[in-house]
């Protein structure tokens, strides 16, 4: 769970945190924010400086996904969420709370896991973004979405992207896991349809493991 | 109709398999064997959309996005109660990007004085009054902020208790009826008896009314238990929340909808706007979840249609998490009064069952019939009433109803073993009558271990164990306006067409698995297209009974669309066509083993590019003790549960369920298992 925690201080110099970014946004005029990142990373050669104040108006920025550098024209206040879904048509993302506690809205930033609905588009910077799209490499499934194909770990899938989000970084960064850490990786993955034994029962699979 | 006699297989295999005569339209196809017997029904078949689940390209109605869509955003009460005297939209309309805004108004019929006003009177916080089309989301939602709505306060009352004290505010001085939101099939009471806010009473359901003479009843007993149980209200909480996106092009009414039923969707739309069904189009591809409370077009599905109508621009309209809470449907709580008496030896001589329950602003709280059918009583009565509130309308939810009431019931029938000193589960295997629950409570109590279960009162640690056991029953319904369209394309591609949807139960591989074992095909060779009322009307996902419905029409219309095409290949072999069969993907004769034809070379011999076959749900095979489709198929459910409570916190833990169900020929076994353990879950949470 500390992987999505954005609060975390632990790397203030990437400007990461929710609170750094409400805090440059509370201080500038209603609708625009400070810069407190380098947002502009891929974009420009220059850095640009913090304290440079931008919106209300959409700006366009550069985001790399899925291996692809994308361009999208968006307002300060867009989250990374609606960046992927309403203007990269990244739908595979989804959002249930919009507000940080169900992680269906689950992506990576630089192999990190993040809840994008509490992200600002404006602070990816140059760190790359792995969608629920990009999971699959050349359209070989990862071993996570073939166990949950097997194991039935889906019913309306709704939640689906987001598990496999969590569920993934989990066995990618793990050698060794057993059923609490499958259990620990998913505490915050809200189902409704109640899938998770059979999550639990996938993703031990993908890791080679039985329940 | 021309009919003929088939045995079906009959019974729990393994316990008492045996075999029932039926008659059946002479038309239909011979009857399956068990599951052991077949190839891919009863299977652990994977679902087929499964891949598009995992790899997020399912798209579910949130994710479309048209060219031109318009993003919009309800406007709603934030009052209990209020008369609203006038709404000013003047800084909303002027704001950049808003291209339409759409306000409730009465309607006033020809004729008639309007005496209610312009606007419908607010009734609870979250009741829906209009909506903004805009560019985006964020722009719709400013938009909304800056609409100024002006209320008359009136007083209000949302505590069950408190609306059903004498003096307390009204919440409707008018008889109201039920929603028809075509998802309850409770018992219905026509909301004009009844005093203030208490409505009602239902004392009756379709398994009857009253029965014998209460009194005598509880003369009779030895030992009564009278209690009063209580249940909180839920929220449905689909994670993809109500919504549709509109696009009303000028030939046709194209809904986008997150739906348990397109087909009502379908007839609500058209009802509303004045339109033939023939032009309005309902699609549900992926739906993220309902749990009952997707039955309906909502106020969300005209506000999209109005606002794209005044734009001409598509128009999505997807609720978000707080809409879906205050406004979109819920479980109603009960406060219900049991008394139950019993002779010495266990004999049941009398249940009395009084409820009330807050469905907010609708009617439908009562606590169904567990009371009435489960354990047989001779002595029987009930009172079901609703207390109307302000607060938002429930809705139907997973056997609505029978939650509240199967809880109350079963906690009294536990004391009532208490008091009589016998043990919670040998006491139900004396009164419960019904052999698959009989059988249900063997294998779940060996695999339960319920034989290390303690007396009340063993434990002496701070944090206590419990270990119990629940029942349950629902009846058997199927719609019989269920049909399907299979098709046999000439290329060797097989189609399933219907408007049944699949909310995640997964109706699309069943539906798969049954053409498959029918054309003696593999699943992955059927494509199934369904969600879409421009197909063959299906059923409502709703009241479990969907599969009842939706599976023989299938299976008919499969065999249909198969003799069809035997009948091209016996012309060729010039062989009769009885003798023709198809086997992993061959055609072949019982009387030559030599022939053989693999389906698809088979598919060629057609003069058209397709055969259809339409079939519709047969009449019932001789079950049904209501017309329209409903039987008392003995079927059930019982639940063991190891529960730890903290003494100091109250903190409660469910370490262990053990479930067991019945639900007839299962399909799919490990699409079965998701959704019972859906269910555990979902009660638990």
């Amino acid at each position: 769970m500390d992987d999505k925690d954005q609060e975390s201080e632990s790397k203030p110099a990437k400007g990461l945190s929710r609170r750094s970014f409400l805090r440059g946004a509370g201080l500038s005029t209603a609708g625009s924010v400070l810069l407190t990142t380098n947002a502009f990373a891929l974009e420009y050669k220059e850095h640009r400086n913090a304290g440079e104040e931008f919106g209300p108006d959409a700006m366009t920025i550069k985001m790399k996904v899925n291996g692809l550098v994308k361009s999208l024209s968006v307002e300060p206040r867009t989250t990374l969420a609606s960046a992927l879904r309403d203007h990269l048509e990244l739908t595979g993302t989804k959002v249930v709370c919009d507000r940080g506690s169900c992680s269906a809205c689950t992506v990576y930033l630089d192999g990190k896991p993040v809840n994008s609905c509490m992200m600002s588009a404006f602070d990816v910077g140059d760190k790359e973004i792995t969608t629920i799209e990009g999971i699959a490499k050349n359209g070989e499934l990862h071993p996570v979405q073939e166990a949950f194909i097997e194991h039935d770990a889906s019913q309306c899938g709704y939640c689906t992207p987001g598990m496999i989000m969590s569920c993934v970084h989990l066995v990618d960064n793990n050698t060794d896991l057993n059923l609490d850490d499958v259990k620990d990786a998913t505490r915050g993955n809200l189902c409704r349809c109640g899938t998770h034994p059979h999550v639990f029962k996938a993703t031990l699979a993908a890791a080679k493991k039985t329940i | 109709m021309d009919t003929r006699k088939e045995k079906f297989p009959y019974g729990i295999p393994g316990h008492n398999l045996s075999e029932i005569e039926r008659e059946i339209p002479i038309e239909e196809p011979p009857v399956w064997p068990v599951n052991d017997k077949l190839k891919i029904i009863g299977k652990r078949v994977t679902r087929i959309d499964a891949l598009d689940k995992v790899t997020g390209k399912a798209k579910y109605t949130s994710d479309v996005r048209l060219p031109g869509m318009l993003f919009a955003k309800m406007l709603r009460s934030n009052l209990p109660h209020a008369v609203i005297t006038s709404i000013d939209i003047s800084k909303a309309e002027s704001l950049p990007g808003v291209h339409a805004i759409h306000l409730i108004e009465n309607v006033q019929k020809e004729g008639e004085e309007n005496k209610n006003g312009k606007y419908p009177m607010v009734k609870y916080v979250g009741q829906p009054l209009g909506g903004i089309a805009a560019e985006s989301l964020e722009i719709a939602k400013d938009a909304i902020s800056l609409i100024k709505v002006n209320y008359e306060k009136k007083p209000f009352v949302i505590d069950i208790e408190s609306a059903m004290e004498m003096g307390a505010p009204i919440v409707f001085d008018e008889p109201i009826t039920q929603q028809e939101d075509g998802g309850d099939v409770g018992e219905v009471h026509d909301g004009s008896k009844g005093e203030g806010n208490v409505r009602g009473p239902s004392t009756s359901s379709f398994f009857g009314g009253p029965r014998g003479d209460l009194e005598a009843g509880f003369k009779e007993a030895d030992v009564i238990v009278e209690r009063t149980y209580r249940t909180q209200v839920h929220t449905h909480m689909p994670l993809e929340t109500h919504g549709v996106v509109v696009d009303w092009r000028p030939d046709m009414m194209m809904v986008y909808a997150s739906t348990q039923n397109t087909n009502a969707v379908r007839n609500e739309m058209a009802s509303i706007f004045n339109l033939p069904k023939s032009k309005v189009r309902v699609f549900c591809d992926f739906m993220g979840g309902g749990f009952g409370a997707k039955h309906s077009a909502g106020s969300f599905g005209p506000m999209a249609a109005n606002l794209a109508k005044k734009s001409g621009r598509p128009v999505w309209l997807m609720l978000d998490r707080q809409e879906e809470h205050i406004a979109e449907g819920n479980r109603p709580n009960s406060i219900q009064y049991l008394k139950i008496g019993a002779r010495k030896d266990g004999t049941l001589t009398g249940i009395e069952q009084r409820s009330h329950g807050t469905a907010g602003v609708a009617l439908g709280a009562g606590v169904g019939r567990i009371a009435q059918i489960l354990y047989p009583c001779p002595n029987f009565a009930t009172e079901q009433y609703d207390v109307l509130t302000n607060a938002g309308p429930g809705a139907a939810w997973r056997a609505p109803g029978n939650v509240q009431g199967a809880f109350g019931l079963e906690q009294a029938i536990d004391e009532l073993a208490e008091k009589l000193g016998m043990d919670p589960l040998s006491y139900r295997d004396l009164i419960d009558k019904s052999e698959v629950r009989k059988v249900e409570r063997q294998r779940g109590a060996k695999l339960f271990d319920w034989s290390r279960r303690q007396p009340a009162g063993s434990g002496k640690d701070v944090v206590k164990k419990g270990l119990g056991v629940g029942q349950s029953t629902w009846p058997r319904f199927v719609t019989l306006d269920s049909s399907v369209e299979v098709k046999i394309h000439n290329d060797g591609g097989v189609e399933i067409r219907s408007s049944v949807q699949d909310i995640g139960t997964g109706t699309k591989t069943i539906l798969a698995q049954v053409v498959a074992e029918e054309l003696g095909l593999k699943v992955k060779d059927i494509t199934v297209n369904i969600g879409d009322t421009f197909f063959p009307v299906g059923p409502g996902s709703g009241g479990s009974v969907v599969t009842g419905s939706i599976t023989p029409p299938t299976r008919n219309a499969a065999f249909e669309a198969k003799k069809e095409l035997l009948k091209l290949v016996a012309k060729k072999w010039e062989t009769d066509v009885v003798e023709l069969f198809i086997e992993d993907g061959q055609v072949g004769s019982n009387k030559n083993a030599e022939l053989k034809m693999p389906f698809k070379e088979a598919t060629k011999l057609m003069r058209t590019s397709q055969i259809s076959k339409i079939a519709s749900r047969s009449d019932d095979y001789g079950g049904f003790q209501q017309p329209w489709g409903l039987a008392y198929g003995d079927l059930g459910s019982v639940q063991f549960a190891e529960v730890s409570v903290n003494t100091d916190t109250g903190f409660v833990k469910v370490d262990r369920v053990v479930a067991a169900h019945s639900c007839g020929r299962p399909l799919n076994i490990g699409q079965l298992e998701s959704q019972i353990n859906g269910g555990v879950i979902q009660g638990v949470s």
